[in-house]
């Protein structure tokens, strides 16, 4: 148990390159931290820092009320999940959990002892004698979780351990490692590139890219108050729609409709080059829907309908110029150029309620929710007047 | 292959008519599947002739005495173990078969102890000029063995290692060729276990030592096993560096030992002995293959794939 501190940690190659750049986060003590973003942002990097298995060029690591910096990974009181599990091939699974124990001349007694109780929480009593080789992928992540856990280490560093799972065993696993997390209650620092294992599992989310820290919060905030436009575009799934707009007198043009904002916002924005908008796909509905009296309302030609039970995604295109924010591109390349977020001719997605009645290449009447755009500077990236409640109005 | 053909050749190739197609089939069929095992088999006992025969032929030399030795009998006459026993009973063929045993053991040992060590380094931390330097240790191997034998035979008289007991003076000269062995069969073995599993150990506690033998050397056995085979039959069999650096029983090697080989008997060449004693150095290589068969294969695809 215990509390894990970066303080500025850097880490720069000897070409001098930065991985990742002046870090500054606090784990408390039992939280489940996640670290996100796209690949190549230095998550990884981080968590080795963390480990020990890469050093720390500049600032100060504290796990527990220890200094750390200088300790080699063993001495740090950690146990890692590596994503590729790094199960030790030629022992059997008992071998692969006692080894930390066995090299800490823990007695055989209570190596299997232990050994047996973290074997009882994951399941895997009948495996103990077998080799890894002999397991199936999901007890093998299994068996790395257990070789963690039977440590009883001050926190838990986890690697991407769901990723060679597939998706339905990702789903369950998911859920159990939140559960055993929770039970544990140990500290857990936990490195993925995927967004909804981030909003799932984590008490808190840092959001990294380029090797900085972007916006540590829970999954609420980052979800409700991104404070940059590549938060609000790696948060969220479907994606945050982005449109340009533009200030004219005043009012603020968007491409489908034109809005009066507050005085203060729209003073904020009038300070802006070039803005953008982001509307989250739900903040999009059927005019006319419950809740969306007041709503200004719109009419556009549905492309495409995607029924899927609990809500109906629909997709439209607003007319306008292309959106191009530096943030956002880097966003759709860790996608495979999947260009929903900075598309040319601004692709727009909308859930809307599952009895929508909207069809396919047919007009319909929509309606966006003025309270809560946000609002962003194109080339910063920053959102515009954080913390104030500039709601705008029709 | 010219351009010309490789043009006109996939046309040709690749549409052939039905009937050329259904002629081709019928063709195949009408070989049936005894032809092709007692063709398999015929190819399999050539072959197999074809290697064994001369250890054959060494067996059979080894169990004639007197005038059968002359005669080129297939198998022999009088088989009798005379030569063997002569051989057994020669004291000098004993301190050769101590002095074999002695070299071809320290020799691999150390191969394996420093080659596994220079071997982890070459594929794991990194350092400058790494490919160049394994480069020259592999060019080492190609050296040809003459050329430093004379040398080292001035350098081990002015030393004190020339005609060394136990065939001391032999080990380092075998080194010389077993390490970039070992080196490079154990670098490609290295180079294939995760670091992931090293970088586990760490945070499992161990030291770099004990992730070194605690997880890579047993992952990397059957490299070792390989490389030990190897290193060993290389040793037990060298003959060069034996033949120049010894002059006497204490010293000598069996490959030296059996080419000084007189004959016990007066006036009869030793050939019956020396195919006696060929036959029993023979035994422990035989011995350890059989035993370490499949590591062997193992060891050599492994190698030569990720080499």
């Amino acid at each position: 148990m215990a509390q894990i501190v970066l303080d500025g940690v850097t880490k720069r190659y000897p070409d001098g390159t930065e991985g990742v750049r002046n870090m500054s986060l606090t784990i408390e003590d039992g939280e489940f931290m996640i670290l996100v973003g796209p690949s190549g942002c230095g998550k990884s990097t981080a968590l080795r820092m963390i480990a020990g298995l890469e050093e720390i060029t500049d600032g100060e690591l504290v796990i527990g009320d220890r200094i750390v910096n200088d300790l080699d990974p063993g001495e740090r009181d950690i146990a890692m999940v590596f994503q590729s599990y790094a199960l030790y091939p030629h022992m059997t699974v008992r071998d692969n959990m006692g080894f930390s124990l066995k090299l800490a001349k823990v007695p055989k007694e209570e190596i299997a002892q232990r050994v047996e109780e973290a074997a009882r929480i994951l399941g895997l009593e009948d495996h103990l004698e077998r080799k890894p080789a002999n397991l199936s992928g999901g007890q093998r992540q299994r068996v790395a979780m257990g070789r963690a856990i039977v440590r009883k280490p001050a926190a838990f560093l986890m690697d991407e351990p769901l990723s060679n799972l597939d998706a339905k065993l990702r789903v369950q696993t998911r859920a159990e490692l939140s559960r055993l997390q929770a039970r544990l209650g140990t500290t857990t620092v936990y490195v993925t590139h995927d967004q909804t294992e981030a909003m799932t599992l984590g008490d808190r989310v840092a959001v990294m890219r380029a090797g900085e820290l972007q916006q540590v919060g829970t999954p609420m905030e980052l979800y409700n108050e991104p404070t940059n436009l590549f938060v609000a575009g790696f948060i969220g799934s479907p994606s945050m729609n982005f449109l340009p707009a533009k200030v004219e007198g005043d009012h603020v043009h968007l491409p489908m409709l034109d809005m009066t904002p507050t005085p203060e916002l729209l003073e904020e924005l009038r300070r802006i080059d070039r803005v953008i908008v982001g509307v989250r796909p739900e903040q999009i509905e059927e005019a006319g829907a419950p809740g969306t009296k007041g709503w200004p309302t719109f009419d556009v030609e549905i492309d495409l309908v995607e029924p899927m039970g609990a809500e109906t995604v629909a997709y439209f295109t607003v007319a306008g110029e292309e959106v191009h924010a530096g943030q956002l591109a880097e966003i759709s390349r860790d996608r495979g150029g999947d260009n929903r977020i900075s598309a040319g001719e601004n692709q727009v997605v909308a859930r809307l309620e599952s009895d929508s009645t909207v069809q396919r290449r047919s007009v319909a009447k929509l309606a966006l929710d003025p309270d809560k755009l946000l609002w962003f500077d194109a080339d910063t990236g920053a959102r515009v007047g954080i913390g104030a409640a500039l709601a705008a109005s029709v | 292959m010219t351009a010309t053909s490789a043009g006109s050749g996939p046309g040709a190739i690749a549409r052939p008519s039905s009937a050329a197609r259904t002629r081709a089939r019928s063709r195949r069929k009408a070989t049936p599947s005894w032809v092709k095992s007692v063709l398999m088999w015929t190819s399999i006992a050539a072959i197999v002739l074809f290697c064994l025969f001369p250890i054959y032929w060494i067996v059979n030399t080894s169990l004639k005495a007197g005038a059968d030795l002359s005669r080129g009998a297939l198998w022999p006459d009088n088989p009798t173990l005379r030569n063997y026993r002569s051989v057994l009973n020669d004291g000098d063929f004993l301190l050769a078969l101590r002095n074999s045993a002695i070299v071809a053991t320290t020799t691999t040992v150390l191969s394996l102890f420093v080659g596994s060590f220079a071997a982890y380094a070459l594929a794991r931390l990194r350092f400058p000029r790494k490919a160049l330097l394994l480069g020259i240790v592999l060019s080492i191997s190609t050296f040809p063995v003459i050329a430093i034998a004379a040398p080292l035979f001035k350098l081990w008289t002015d030393i004190g290692l020339y005609d060394a007991e136990y065939g001391l003076g032999l080990i380092i000269p075998n080194l010389v060729f077993t390490l970039p062995l070992t080196i490079f069969i154990l670098t490609s073995f290295f180079r294939e276990i995760p670091r992931e599993l090293e970088e586990a150990a760490l945070v499992d506690g161990a030291t770099r030592v004990q992730s070194f033998t605690k997880v890579v050397l047993p992952l990397a056995a059957p490299g070792l096993v390989t490389a030990a085979l190897l290193v060993f039959f290389a040793a037990w069999n060298e003959f060069l560096f034996a033949i120049t650096l010894t002059s006497t029983p204490e010293a000598r090697t069996v490959p030296a030992a059996i080419a000084f080989f007189t004959g016990s008997v007066k006036f009869e060449a030793p050939l019956g002995t020396i195919s006696a004693a060929s036959v029993i150095v023979m035994v422990p290589l035989v011995v350890l293959v059989l035993v370490f068969q499949k590591r062997i294969v193992a060891g050599l695809t492994a190698g030569a794939v990720k080499g």
